[in-house]
């Protein structure tokens, strides 16, 4: 009794969340609905038996990637009325998406053909007193282990491609490099400064700035002011 | 009385009675906890610390509080009322919940539930929603800063902290905290695992947001980082689940490394001491550590703080996951 009345709250409130997160004004709130709403199906799988699958979705979902959303959205600078302008114009795309994505389930459902006795199994989805997390091992890492490795597989390419596409090694940015920093020499040096020497020009306690390219510098000069003479001198003759 | 303990009200009513028994001293554990912090870190720079409010200043904790409860409760204009006043209380909840799975003997723990370790991993990977929220709500550029900081920081040591639970996990074979104490009996895990042992204290310092990777709170870059804007008893309950969140990663780490409630060895004058008064012991260890390293250390700055997440510990509790399944394997140790 108290098990289906937990079921019909939790439903409820995740049913309530999941409009919360779509009808919300503010993006940080929608995020938090989700949030509420990832704990709620939590709630639903421990009501189901599925202790471990609850734990994973919360770490997971909620302790990882709902960071990750509430990150990102909390910086977004967005005008919220902005926004809801084009809601009227894409709510029928969207319905249709979803009438589609509904259809589709329906029809898996009408499909699903289960054997006589998974009525009792449901109530009971693990034989004997065997753990759910050992049960999921079980099958995961021997029948499905190509599955679970292709899947991994996926999310690393993922991964890798986002790295691609975003990563840019600024030329200007000033990195440290800390194995430099522990093997540098430590050992002082005594050295006799002629008076009126500064350090830097001794190079004693850090090089001197590298030196400026003299040799293209001096035909860049040239060049220029040879330009500067001929024009000077052409605009003169014209005169 | 068997019949009334069996009865729904029976069994709510103990379990209150037994969340009493350990909350309660946890929250004294918790004041003392801030007291003890002051008085070892006044020892090490040659200070007395608080010694003004009763013997050797034991009451300055109460006199903390009264002052918290006393003082006005300030929400900024152009905050977000409803979720500045729920992160503080977050925080704190979640630092209460997570202690329904610590046992503190055998069979002591208010729930002994089969995948304990992962409900603690949850239940500290959620700490960090107190700080965003009360980052974003307060609508202040320093608690904002100080919420990025931290979300960005736990997520990124709640990795390599997976992985010295997964193997820790390996060599016990089971999720149960219980069953994670028993199999140390004989070695604790922090003599094998020893390298991965450092990785996870080092990385429940910078799930707390303790010193050296206290950057959330940064007083000297963000005066005081996410709970700038708090007053009264909302900074109180911060304060307070940041002390109660230190004391559960120093039981975390007393279960799966110091043997938990089992004595360092199993031989007579030890193991007439009860299990709890060990326990207690270990965690006062590992909080004494986290204050030596505050008192020790200067903070990280935010880029190393980053390297050695992902460039040190990710890699190094990788690959010793992976050596220490393979020499399971090889050598027979797995559990069954």
């Amino acid at each position: 009794m108290i098990a289906g009345l937990a079921f019909y709250a939790f439903a409820a409130v995740l049913i309530a969340s999941a409009v919360m997160v779509v009808t919300s004004r503010n993006p940080v709130h929608s995020v938090l609905f989700l949030i509420l709403g990832f704990f709620n199906a939590a709630a639903l799988f421990l009501l189901a038996g599925a202790e471990f699958l609850a734990m994973i979705l919360v770490i997971v979902y909620v302790g990882a990637v709902a960071v990750l959303f509430l990150f990102v959205v909390m910086m977004l600078d967005i005008d919220f009325a902005q926004l809801r302008q084009g809601f009227q114009r894409y709510a029928p795309v969207g319905a249709v998406i979803g009438g589609i994505l509904l259809l589709e389930l329906l029809f898996v459902f009408g499909a699903w053909q289960s054997s006589g006795q998974a009525g009792v199994l449901r109530l009971n989805p693990v034989a004997g007193d065997v753990q759910n997390t050992v049960a999921i091992g079980r099958v995961l890492y021997t029948e499905y282990v190509f599955l679970f490795q292709a899947a991994g597989f996926i999310l690393l390419v993922a991964m890798i491609g986002a790295i691609v596409l975003t990563h840019r090694d600024r030329a200007r940015s000033k990195r440290q490099d800390i194995t430099a920093q522990v093997t540098r020499r430590t050992q002082l040096d005594m050295a006799s400064v002629p008076v009126g020497a500064s350090i830097g020009q001794l190079g004693i306690l850090r090089p001197l700035p590298p030196e400026e390219p003299k040799p293209k510098a001096v035909a860049h000069g040239h060049q220029g002011h040879d330009d500067h003479g001929h024009g000077g001198h052409g605009h003169g003759g014209h005169h | 009385m068997d019949g009334f303990l069996n009865s729904p009200i029976g069994i709510l009513s103990l379990t209150v009675a037994q969340a009493l028994a350990l909350l309660v001293p946890l929250l004294i554990g918790v004041a003392y906890m801030t007291w003890a912090e002051r008085k070892i870190m006044a020892a090490m720079q040659l200070r007395k610390g608080p010694n003004v409010v009763g013997p050797f200043g034991l009451l300055q904790p109460f006199a903390d509080a009264g002052k918290m409860l006393m003082k006005e409760t300030i929400v900024p204009t152009g905050a977000s009322r409803v979720l500045f006043i729920m992160a503080p209380m977050l925080t704190f909840i979640l630092a209460m919940i997570a202690w329904a799975v610590i046992p503190v003997n055998e069979g002591w723990a208010i729930a002994d539930i089969n995948v304990g370790i992962l409900y603690l991993f949850a239940i500290s990977s959620l700490g960090v929603y107190g700080i965003i929220i009360a980052g974003w709500a307060s609508n202040s550029k320093y608690a904002f800063l100080g919420a990025l900081r931290s979300a960005a920081q736990m997520v990124s040591y709640e990795v390599s902290m997976g992985f010295v639970i997964v193997t820790v996990l390996l060599c016990v074979g089971s999720l149960n905290l219980t069953e994670i104490v028993l199999a140390q009996k004989g070695l604790w895990f922090a003599i094998p695992l020893f390298p991965m042992f450092i990785i996870f204290f080092i990385s429940t310092l910078a799930e707390t947001n303790r010193a050296p990777f206290d950057l959330p709170e940064g007083e000297s870059e963000l005066v005081a980082g996410f709970f700038v804007e708090y007053s009264a008893m909302t900074f109180a309950l911060f304060f307070l689940g940041e002390y109660a969140n230190m004391i559960l990663m120093s039981s975390l780490t007393t279960i799966l490394f110091l043997g938990g409630w089992l004595p360092p060895f199993d031989v007579a004058p030890l193991n007439w001491v009860p299990g709890p008064v060990w326990f207690i012991l270990k965690v006062c260890f590992c909080l004494f550590v986290f204050v030596w390293v505050r008192a020790t250390f200067p903070r990280y700055r935010y880029d190393q703080l980053m390297r050695l997440g992902w460039k040190v510990f990710l890699p190094i509790s990788l690959v010793w996951l992976v050596l220490t399944a393979a020499a399971l394997k090889i050598f027979g140790w797995l559990p069954a």
